[in-house]
């Protein structure tokens, strides 16, 4: 990371007459008549003008202000910051695959139909669902889209139900799709062992609850190992069990959804299946679902018929759209490569792994480090500040001093049941090297505490900028820049 | 083929800090019963040439690039220039999460502050946020973000509106008691402003329109925000092809309270529909009520420049179900993308390149409609794309062009009744004169 130059806005070093790219020339008889009736602009007041040397140095030296999974460690907890296999990025980007428009006729994009099928088939396979959608975008937009599923069974049967259960430990995207799906969410508190409690269910499921959402293993990286009671509890007052699909890599090749009575699962193509984070999307977040709720998926369904594959549009009980044409198509396309590459022993072990790189850490820390729940816990861990908050220093002081060792902080902050949390997974793609030096990296670090805590509020001392005044920045917004 | 990093050594030593026998141990909380006894029924594992094999297979199967295409309707064939592939592609852009953490996430942030600059710029509008998933969701979060602003129930789309994005603002707005009404299409192609006069009300909270519209007639949006506002209600614009902000007046200048849209023109592939880039403005009396994430800029501890995601309390991670959307992961590299390609244009590439698709649709539009039968079904001004009304079901004419090799353009019928006979044509940069001469010569040829 570069901390001499300071890159300045690409506005700051336009000048005008400068262009990056160099376009073909008009082959037509240029007609102004065609003018009429359109408001046409002046000019694009305050718009860039600049070289392609110069977009190539901005754009690099931008980069390199990142840090990122191919430099080293990322552990935030939920998020799965796993290596993203480059093979991925070359089939992605295949002319035959990519150069496809989405409105060409059925007939001539047979093999993206074919391979969008596969990874269906492939999915619902390592879920033990029944069927499945790929278009939702994220894993937030696959959460509404698995509600919606469930309000149009429910309303059906002439009753959408008015409750949604939701743990407080679940992500915010869980109670906010529930929420503009229509549906007023009620928060079941974890027991002290960071899970479920099967009597405050039970309490809470009524027959106006449309479903309970839950994250399994939940945020703290803890199975709910009551989930078939769970789940009976939640079919006896016919409710659905909504399952958010963010920590898969927890369970991939080592037990089901479906083997768990889950009636709706989403997926985050994103973490699970090794797709690029990309700062922040796209993602994919595709939905799995039991066999009575399949015909209320979204438009269209592809349909295999001797070898021939067909979109069809013609579902009467389909929630409708969710997204135009097919969903990220080339996020699909990354899966499905890691999947094939890994095959079923490699999925088995991918989860595998993961597990054991979480409790690696967890076992070298625990003491250091406060672990609030002390339940077993499979690809994450959550840990506090409370031993060196002693000390006056946060979890975020922690986490901007790791910075300052050359590593990406866990979450902060999150689950919001462990206060000054510090939630960690490692995935299975990190070497034992580079999870010993974080390990080393948090022990010092609780040693600088106790030492010297002034040097950990103050941290980060040697990244690109210090510490940012987030403060400042929501109470007086600057958005965009303005010309002076 | 495995990307473990763990050697079977590592693998007992850490087993022995753990403190048990073997990894199943660390699964012993998830009950008998549900543990998967045997493997998966997977494929695989294939080698790194055999997955490229696999897939190029499938590739074969794809026989779409054997076509001339002059198919669009929200998914463009522009050029992409060599760069944004080259800078995009690199792992510090493609490998790094939501820049939660500012201080080594500045390449990010600042990308994404420059972008909200270029969408605000375009579009005349005062805040823009870092993404949405596309421009159907954008569409759909227009019209409920209006409705949050002026908490009213009723909502009015044009009917030109691609038919998909009203697809998908129905199966958003089905849940929430809000009552959606299609405004029609005059002679022009326009907004019926009858139609739209007499759906106006005091429980409007916006119109949403499309311009250039569905069937590439660009709209009044003067007329239509006079009329909107009139009645108190927004005026929302959502964009498909964003590439006609080159050359047409901002929006937001023409009265528009929100522009959101398609920014897939703006250097992302086809890619069979995904993933493209949703973007959103808007005034900023609105900006609490904006979904998505923003990025905005500060100082740091030593008073320098830096740029950090705000207004936070707008969204899911600390508002839960009061949050102005649920969305979290979105586009960010696709706007990263965008950013590259309007930076590289920039100010003059951009009005030329827009000025290319101009002039080569209408020299298309001359071009087809000189042939007997075929005829310009709206009058209303457009940018790249354009209706062709024919003689015939067009179904029946597509099928002779596709068998001569040509794409001719996207049905209409399945959408809109009586426009069975017509096709939307859309023309880029990339069609040259030859091509356009070429589809209306096997065009003459398929009507004889």
């Amino acid at each position: 990371m570069i901390n001499i130059i300071r890159e300045p806005l690409i506005f700051e070093i336009s000048s005008p007459g400068k262009t990056g790219v160099r376009l073909p020339a008009l082959d037509v008889p240029e007609k102004l008549d065609v003018l009429e009736g359109l408001t046409v602009r002046e000019d694009i007041e305050g718009f860039p003008e600049v070289s392609e040397t110069e977009v190539t140095r901005h754009f690099t030296r931008l980069s390199q202000m990142n840090y990122c999974v191919d430099f080293g460690f990322y552990p935030l907890g939920s998020c799965t910051m796993k290596y993203n296999p480059k093979l991925n990025e070359k089939i992605a980007g295949m002319s035959s695959l990519a150069g496809v428009h989405p409105l060409a006729p059925e007939k001539l994009a047979q093999g993206n139909l074919e391979l969008m099928k596969t990874l269906e088939k492939l999915l619902c396979e390592i879920t033990g669902m029944d069927a499945i959608t790929l278009q939702p975008a994220a894993g937030a937009h696959g959460e509404l889209t698995g509600m919606m599923l469930i309000r149009a069974y429910h309303q059906a049967r002439g009753n959408p139900r008015k409750y949604v259960l939701i743990p407080d430990s679940a992500h915010g995207t869980n109670p906010s799709s529930a929420h503009i799906c229509g549906y007023v969410v009620k928060e079941i508190k974890s027991s002290e062992k960071g899970t479920i409690s099967l009597e405050d269910l039970a309490r809470e499921m009524t027959e106006e609850v449309a479903a309970l959402m839950v994250t399994n293993p939940n945020t703290l990286g803890v199975f709910e190992s009551d989930i078939c009671q769970i789940a009976e509890i939640v079919h006896a007052k016919g409710g659905f069990v909504y399952m958010d699909g963010a920590n898969l890599n927890a369970l991939a090749g080592v037990t089901r959804p479906g083997d768990m009575k889950v009636d709706v699962l989403h997926l985050n193509l994103h973490k699970t299946f090794s797709t690029p984070h990309g700062g922040g999307g796209p993602g994919s977040g595709p939905v799995a679902v039991r066999k009575m709720l399949e015909p209320y998926l979204p438009v269209p369904v592809i349909e295999e018929k001797d070898g021939q594959y067909h979109l069809n549009y013609n579902r009467p009980k389909s929630i409708g759209r969710v997204k135009s044409f097919h969903g990220h198509f080339l996020v699909m396309l990354k899966a499905l490569a890691y999947i094939l590459a890994l095959g079923p022993a490699g999925i088995r072990e991918m989860t595998e792994i993961a597990v054991l790189n979480s409790n690696y850490i967890r076992k070298s820390l625990e003491g250091i480090y406060h672990l609030k729940y002390d339940s077993p816990t499979l690809h994450e861990c959550v840990f506090s500040d409370k031993f060196q908050k002693d000390f006056g220093v946060s979890n975020l002081d922690i986490s901007k001093r790791l910075l300052d060792y050359g590593l990406h902080p866990p979450t902060m902050s999150f689950p919001l049941i462990v206060h000054g949390a510090l939630m960690i997974e490692p995935t299975e793609t990190e070497s034992r090297r580079d999870l010993d030096l974080f390990i080393e990296a948090m022990k010092a670090i609780d040693r600088e505490a106790r030492e010297n805590p002034e040097l950990l509020r103050t941290a980060p001392h040697i990244t690109y900028v210090r510490r940012l005044d987030e403060v400042q920045a929501a109470r007086n917004p600057v958005l965009k820049w303005e010309k002076k | 083929m495995s990307y473990i990093p763990i050697s079977d050594q590592d693998k007992k030593e850490m087993l022995a800090r753990i403190g048990v026998e073997s990894v199943e141990d660390l699964f012993r909380c998830i009950p008998e019963n549900i543990r998967l006894k045997g493997l998966l029924n997977l494929p695989g594992p294939l080698s790194e040439p055999e997955v490229i094999e696999y897939f190029e297979e499938r590739g074969r199967k794809n026989t779409f690039d054997r076509y001339l295409s002059f198919l669009g309707g929200g998914a463009y064939d522009h050029y992409i220039p060599a760069v944004v592939d080259y800078l995009s592609s690199r792992g510090e852009f493609v490998s790094p999460y939501t820049p939660y953490q500012p201080e080594v996430s500045q390449g990010t942030l600042q990308v994404i502050f420059e972008f909200q600059t270029l969408i605000c710029q375009l579009t005349g509008l005062d805040i823009a946020n870092a993404s949405l998933y596309d421009g159907a969701t954008g569409a759909a979060e227009a019209v409920l973000m209006a409705n949050r602003v002026k908490n009213k129930k009723r909502l009015l789309v044009a009917s030109s509106i691609h038919p998909e994005y009203r697809q998908v603002i129905y199966t958003y707005t089905r849940n929430l008691g809000l009552e959606v009404v299609e405004i029609p299409y005059d002679g022009l192609g326009r907004v019926d402003q009858k139609g739209l006069e007499s759906a106006l009300n005091s429980h409007t909270s916006v119109l949403l329109c499309q311009s250039p519209n569905y069937f590439g007639v660009v709209e009044d949006l003067k007329t239509l925000s006079d009329l909107a506002h009139s009645h108190e209600a927004l005026l929302a614009v959502v964009i498909s092809e964003p590439l006609s902000l080159g050359l047409l007046e901002a929006p937001g200048k023409l009265g528009a309270d929100i522009v959101t849209g398609e920014a897939q023109s703006f250097g992302l592939p086809l890619g069979y529909g995904g993933p493209y880039l949703g973007f959103m403005a808007c005034k900023k009396d609105f900006v609490r009520q904006l979904p998505g994430r923003i990025a905005g800029q500060t100082v740091d501890a030593e008073g320098r420049r830096g740029f950090v995601l705000t207004l936070s309390t707008r969204e899911q991670h600390i508002r839960r179900e009061k949050a102005t959307s649920n969305i979290c992961t979105n586009q960010a590299h696709c706007a990263l993308r965008a950013t590259i390609y309007l930076e590289t244009l920039g100010r003059q590439g951009l009005k030329k390149l827009a000025w290319l698709n101009l002039q080569k649709a209408a020299y298309a539009l001359e071009k087809l409609t000189s042939i007997p039968g075929v005829r310009r079904k709206f009058g209303g001004p457009v940018f790249n794309e354009f209706v062709l009304e024919f003689p015939a079901d067009w179904n029946r004419i597509k099928q002779k062009l596709e068998e001569n090799g040509i794409l001719g353009g996207l049905a209409l019928g399945n959408d809109y009744q009586g426009l069975e006979k017509c096709a939307l044509v859309t023309i880029t940069e990339k069609h040259s004169r030859d091509r356009i001469d070429g589809y209306a010569e096997v065009l003459r040829e398929v009507l004889k």
